[in-house]
């Protein structure tokens, strides 16, 4: 049915998947690199506020809405694990950070989580990037790392 | 062979009728990057919002035009291989829905109540004739796949020892997905939707709704795909004067897309709430599986184009490809089939990219996105449509093709401006560039405080790509009108070109046969969403009332 470079190809072809596929689970296993978590939903993602858990743990809870992220800004020092919860109060949004790969939806009656740690100091911009009617282009937010001391 | 007359005009509608709203499609395509370069820093042009403008361009060159077309070519080679007609009546009644369907989506979106883009996301609404228009064309689009397996089971039984032709095994296929896919999608426009705008219901789950639309929304790029696969086994070697490398390698490929081109729609949802990484980690690995057939085809056609080349005296390792017959007006399709298929390479390669899982982060919903998939359904597939749209034009009008320098160089001047296009998209994605923006507003307006200096050189490599892509276009307009106002020169009819096979091919029951095939993927599917579907309904809490895009309050009806 099949000749000899036909089955190579398919051979060929299994085995570079079988490599992407390996890739996937060192990145996960190896390098932490995860996606959004599945969370239940409560009421409490509903309020926007940053929490400190100790020196160098924070909870950013943020509330998307047409058209801004809250909180726009917040401050968080150098060398921090932040916990980022995404939910949104009209329609879905977007919500990319800038150099993180943090790339999540914030969605009505859901909670999109990740966890960052920013090493480095400097403006963190988020973007929302899902369509969510005519002032979509407006919508960005702000984590500012050590910058201004503050 | 000839085609009666009734079922004849019913094509040429079918081919016409999108042609004709492509025009506004790709108008939008080049003010789109204009806006967003930055060039113009404004919401509208000309009365058409940005964002109406973008539903527009979704809509026609995704939907519409794709559906057209696979419903009018998969007559001609069902026509064509069973040597049958399909009914009139069904015929009619299909292109009738299709028609008034895309009607009423198109006055909707005209009108300025549809601008939701062409994934309609809730709660974001539209008008309820657009949702409407919309599941029209849709049925529509199902009502000939009836006609096709009658025609199928009746040829048959008239050649029980003989395999089915890869074209009717792809164009059975493809339709099966198609009609499996919509399923939740019809469910989530009629049932969900459609109450919910005209405000019998006040409240939807959204999660519900995405998980629902991603069901079909992958699977739907296999729909917009597997046309071209057809043209790649069965019309490409013949026109490259040489022979298909293996048949069964093409029955293999299409019965693997038929069982994975749904259950891997959750890659589209790695950055979702409420659903599990579990389900999201299956779906991932799932996609892998699905690049095999594309793997297979690659190979089979590069095969076949080298035996193609060798007969005609070439030698050498690589140099080979040069004699193939590029830039020939006799060939003119050809040109397009070859061109869409060197797109796909980048084009596979970067949905790969998509796919892996966290890889994903990096890019979702970046202008990467955007930038893939103009290689994929902005390449073979579209390609494909344009070639195979003037070639049946000219066969079932009996009119040569107008102008057709012009017609030849199209596809090589697209694939110059969607390279250039697409590697401006996917640099600037990969530094953060949102699709879907009218960026000219605010991240490339130096006046606003957004500015954002990093996006200037990759949204200009977009522009100056989609330029030439919109010059293609009008060329491609040009020889597609200027062939309908010809006299006509010869006898209508339908004649595809026929690859025959390299080796001598044994029937293999297994690949002429679609019942165990529909078992694994109706087995597959359930084991993929019912987790999915599950999470997408226990995980969301709230429910969301319809908003207007241009109002942050929702809709409240009294």
């Amino acid at each position: 049915m099949l000749d000899k470079f036909e089955r190579n190809v398919i051979i060929t072809a299994l085995t570079v998947s079988a490599l992407f596929i390996f890739s996937i689970f060192y990145a996960l296993g190896a390098r932490r690199q995860d996606v959004s978590e599945c969370l239940p939903y409560n009421k409490t993602y509903e309020t926007a506020r940053v929490e400190q858990i100790d020196a160098k743990t924070y909870q950013i809870y943020y509330v998307a809405r047409m058209w801004n992220f809250e909180p726009a800004i917040s401050y968080i020092p150098v060398g921090s694990e932040v916990d980022l919860f995404v939910t949104s109060l009209d329609v879905v949004h977007g919500f990319n950070v800038f150099d993180k790969n943090v790339n999540l939806m914030a969605v009505p009656g859901g909670v999109a989580k990740t966890t960052v740690t920013f090493t480095e100091p400097g403006v963190y911009k988020i973007v929302c990037h899902e369509f969510c009617g005519t002032g979509h282009q407006n919508m960005e937010a702000e984590i500012i790392v050590n910058y201004p001391r503050k | 062979m000839q085609v009666s007359r009734p079922i004849r005009n019913i094509l040429l509608i079918e081919l016409f009728v999108p042609i004709l709203l492509l025009t506004l499609g790709i108008y939008h395509g080049l003010m789109q990057v204009i806006y967003r370069s930055g060039v113009i820093q404004r919401t509208s042009v000309a009365g058409l919002d940005y964002y109406q403008g973008l539903t527009l361009h979704g809509v026609i060159n995704a939907i519409v035009l794709t559906t057209f077309f696979a419903v009018a070519f998969g007559h001609a080679t069902m026509i064509f291989y069973t040597k049958r007609e399909p009914n009139k009546t069904a015929t009619l009644v299909s292109m009738l829905l299709m028609v008034i369907g895309t009607g009423l989506a198109a006055a909707a979106i005209l009108a300025g109540k549809a601008s939701v883009l062409y994934t309609f996301y809730p709660p974001l609404k539209a008008h309820p004739a657009f949702y409407i228009g919309t599941a029209m064309l849709i049925v529509g689009s199902w009502v000939p796949y009836f006609d096709w397996i009658r025609m199928y089971l009746s040829w048959k039984r008239e050649h029980p020892q003989e395999s089915t032709p890869v074209a009717v095994i792809g164009t059975l296929v493809n339709f099966t997905i198609w009609f499996v896919c919509t399923l939740a999608v019809a469910y989530e426009v009629l049932v969900m939707l459609v109450p919910w705008s005209l405000g019998w219901t006040q409240e939807i789950n959204i999660m519900l709704a995405r998980t629902l639309f991603w069901f079909f929304g992958h699977a739907l790029v296999y729909f917009w795909l597997l046309p071209s696969y057809i043209m790649f086994y069965t019309i490409l070697p013949k026109l490259a004067g040489g022979k298909l490398y293996s048949g069964n390698a093409g029955r293999i490929a299409f019965f693997i897309f038929l069982i994975l081109s749904i259950p891997i729609g959750v890659h589209h949802q790695f950055g979702d709430p409420s659903i599990g990484r579990g389900v999201k980690l299956t779906q991932s690995i799932l996609t892998f599986g699905v690049a095999i057939p594309s793997f297979i085809t690659a190979f089979t056609i590069a095969a076949s184009l080298e035996y193609a080349a060798r007969k005609r005296g070439a030698t050498g390792l690589w140099s080979w490809i040069w004699k193939l017959p590029f830039f020939r007006k006799d060939v003119f399709l050809f040109g397009y089939l070859i061109n869409g298929l060197i797109l796909f390479i980048f084009g596979g390669l970067t949905g790969l990219v998509n796919a892996s899982y966290s890889l994903n982060n990096v890019v979702h919903n970046t202008s990467f996105i955007p930038g893939h998939f103009h290689l994929t359904v902005g390449g073979p597939v579209f390609l494909a449509i344009l070639g195979m749209s003037i070639y049946m034009l000219s066969q079932l009008t009996g009119r040569r093709i107008y102008a057709p320098v012009l017609n030849t160089i199209v596809p090589y001047l697209w694939t110059v401006g969607v390279l250039i296009f697409s590697a401006g998209l996917m640099y600037g994605g990969l530094i953060g560039e949102p699709r879907r923006t009218n960026m000219g507003l605010t991240y490339l307006n130096p006046s606003s405080e957004q500015f954002n200096p990093y996006w200037v050189v990759s949204s200009m490599l977009g522009l100056a790509g989609g330029g030439i892509m919109f010059t293609a276009g009008l060329l491609y307009f040009i020889s597609f009108f200027g062939t309908c106002f010809r006299k006509r020169s010869a006898a209508p009819e339908i004649d595809l070109p026929v690859s025959e096979t390299l080796h001598e091919e044994r029937r293999v029951p297994l690949l002429d046969s679609f019942k165990p095939w529909l078992a694994i993927m109706g087995l597959i599917i359930f084991l993929t969403y019912a987790p999915a579907i599950s999470d997408a309904i226990n995980n969301t809490n709230r429910k969301a009332p319809p908003y207007k895009p241009t109002d942050p309050v929702p809709v409240v009806r009294k």
